[in-house]
């Protein structure tokens, strides 16, 4: 292990990474309702009010839809994508895949705009489906980020030897391909809708009269009594998405496996 | 990768002619239809929640509000206000000038990391690598929260340097100015610098690096005329991935910046909402898209001169 200082640089680099975001959990413990040091002994009441709490509750469950439809529909669209992309060749495809991957890149705030302008325009009231019409635009290029990777590896031969034998395209595709890539396919879920839970311009703008979560908690930030609370359901969503984030690398990585391609993948 | 290796075969088929090219050139044809087909759900869904909103936008741009109607007469008026107006000029100046800061102190703070992950790690790699990408895909509201914690006058670091006995009083200036919008955005993109760098350093051939060995380069001179020329394109990249997008944030100058850290989203925001100035505010929007990229296009013009000089 030559060139160590470059191992203490990347333990504080992680370090900078991770410890803002351990003082929301730190605090939504704190005995006071004023949200500064020194800590004043450990509570679980913030979390006890939280959970009593309706508007939260409402808005729980409209993250919980949003994201659960977004989930199944941008990896969908994902799987069609990704799939044409690492199997058939046409004109058009490198354009195609740009327009399709843009929302990484593009300022949300761009993508929350012209959405609303066109909805209202189309006399469509904002709701939670304005919403998930958003977040599926979104979570689609990273669906297929993470289904290319899984797809490329794939053996083709697999396909072939089913074909030969004697099944046809659907049949080859339910019990030869879908197998392969199931655990891809699950990342993918997971990921889009952790992306959902977590997503806040688009929600913001185009969510009307029923909040998700993290619209929920843009409105509370303005009133400082209710900060711990907010401190406690951010801690709660910290800890959600930790473990689906957890269990879709797990997913991904069986996946890779399964594809016999390496490590990398994913994003990368 | 797979548009790369089929590319070819394709070619192979086009001029194998002969008797078999009207079987062949059908076979491709179908081919391509199938692809087509399976990418069109997507691409269509792009296409009408994307393409056509943005245009829509930029029409929007050339129009007027008059309270509550829109009058549709093209104008070039929204522009005129939106480039000349003092107010959204500051904003869209410090937008650049904050993003422009973000990025350099991202990237430069990732390239090392980027490098320990690509060269020095040998095992649990991928852990590594998970570890690095979570951050990046939890909640970007309450990563910026976090910051409004630690800047704050009794937050955290106020409290721990009166606890030390080195402050007697809070200091004021933590928050709520563009300092705090620069240092919250540099840890909330952070990751997203490192990846794009480490996937450019995995890609380099370590034969080369032996080569410039034997060649007689110490470690600096090697890293300087082999390894960081060949990573420039993760380096352009990383740049742009995080360029882009934080000229555009809201949260942030939003919840952090107090008045003086307000970025252009926040007036495009207020707009489409409050000041309920529609085309102003698509005007603003497009203004900004069409700058960010120009100023794109002219950094990776500019990075590919650096990089073609290196060679």
């Amino acid at each position: 292990m030559k060139l160590r200082p470059l191992g203490v640089y990347a333990v504080i680099y992680l370090a900078f990474l991770y410890v803002p975001v351990l003082f929301l959990p730190i605090f939504s413990f704190n005995d006071s309702a004023i949200v500064a040091f020194p800590l004043q002994g450990i509570t679980t009441k913030w979390y006890a009010e939280l959970w009593s709490n309706d508007v939260m509750q409402g808005a729980l469950w409209n993250s919980l839809k949003v994201g659960g439809a977004t989930a199944v529909v941008s990896t969908i669209l994902g799987i069609c994508a990704a799939r044409a992309l690492t199997r058939y060749e046409f004109r058009g495809k490198r354009s195609m895949s740009a327009l399709i991957m843009l929302p990484l890149v593009l300022p949300e705030i761009i993508v929350a705009v012209s959405l609303l302008v066109v909805l209202l325009q189309l006399g469509f009231s904002l709701s939670l489906v304005s919403v998930t019409l958003g977040h599926i635009l979104m979570a689609v290029p990273f669906s297929i980020a993470v289904l290319i990777s899984n797809f490329e590896g794939f053996d083709r031969s697999l396909e072939e030897a089913s074909l030969d034998l004697g099944e046809g395209p659907f049949a080859t595709f339910f019990r030869v391909t879908l197998p392969i890539v199931a655990p891809g396919i699950l990342s993918s879920l997971l990921i889009t809708f952790t992306i959902s839970l977590d997503e806040f311009i688009v929600a913001f703008f185009l969510s009307g009269t029923e909040p998700t979560l993290p619209v929920y908690i843009w409105s509370q930030l303005r009133f400082t009594a209710r900060l711990p609370h907010v401190l406690a359901l951010g801690s709660m969503l910290l800890l959600a998405s930790f473990i689906l984030l957890s269990v879709a690398e797990v997913m991904r990585r069986r996946a890779a496996r399964r594809a016999g391609a390496g490590l990398s993948g994913g994003l990368v | 990768m797979t548009a790369a290796h089929e590319a070819p075969l394709r070619d192979v088929a086009a001029t194998a002619g002969g008797a078999a090219l009207g079987l062949r050139a059908r076979f491709w044809r179908s081919e391509e239809a199938r692809g087509l087909a399976l990418i069109s759900p997507t691409f269509i869904y792009a296409i009408l929640l994307l393409l056509a909103p943005v245009l829509v936008i930029i029409v929007f741009s050339f129009w007027t509000q008059n309270y509550l109607d829109i009058d549709r007469t093209p104008t070039l008026e929204n522009y005129r206000v939106a480039w000349s107006d003092p107010l959204y000029r500051v904003l869209m100046f410090r937008s650049l000038a904050v993003s422009a800061l973000v990025t350099l102190i991202t990237v430069v703070l990732a390239y090392p990391m980027a490098y320990f992950l690509s060269f020095h790690v040998t095992q649990r790699k991928a852990l590594w690598l998970f570890l690095i990408t979570i951050p990046f895909w939890t909640s970007y509201l309450l990563r910026v929260f976090a910051w409004k914690i630690i800047l704050g006058y009794n937050g955290v670091i106020n409290a721990t340097l009166m606890d030390i006995g080195l402050i007697a009083e809070p200091m004021d200036f933590l928050l709520y100015n563009v300092n705090s919008v620069v240092i919250t955005l540099a840890h909330a993109w952070a990751p997203f610098a490192i990846l794009p760098i480490f996937v450019s350093l995995e890609k380099i051939d370590r034969s080369l690096l032996e080569a410039a060995t034997d060649l007689g380069d110490g470690p600096v001179a090697r890293f300087l005329r082999v390894t960081l020329p060949l990573s420039l394109p993760g380096v352009i990249a990383a740049a742009l991935i995080v360029f882009i997008p934080t000229v555009g944030d809201y949260v942030t100058p939003r919840l952090v910046g107090g008045k003086d850290g307000l970025m252009i989203s926040n007036m495009i925001q207020v707009q489409f909402g409050k000041a309920n100035n529609w085309p102003l505010g698509a005007a603003l929007a497009v203004s900004t898209m069409v700058i960010v990229s120009a100023a794109s296009l002219i950094f990776v013009g500019v990075m590919r001169q650096v990089t073609s000089r290196f060679r």
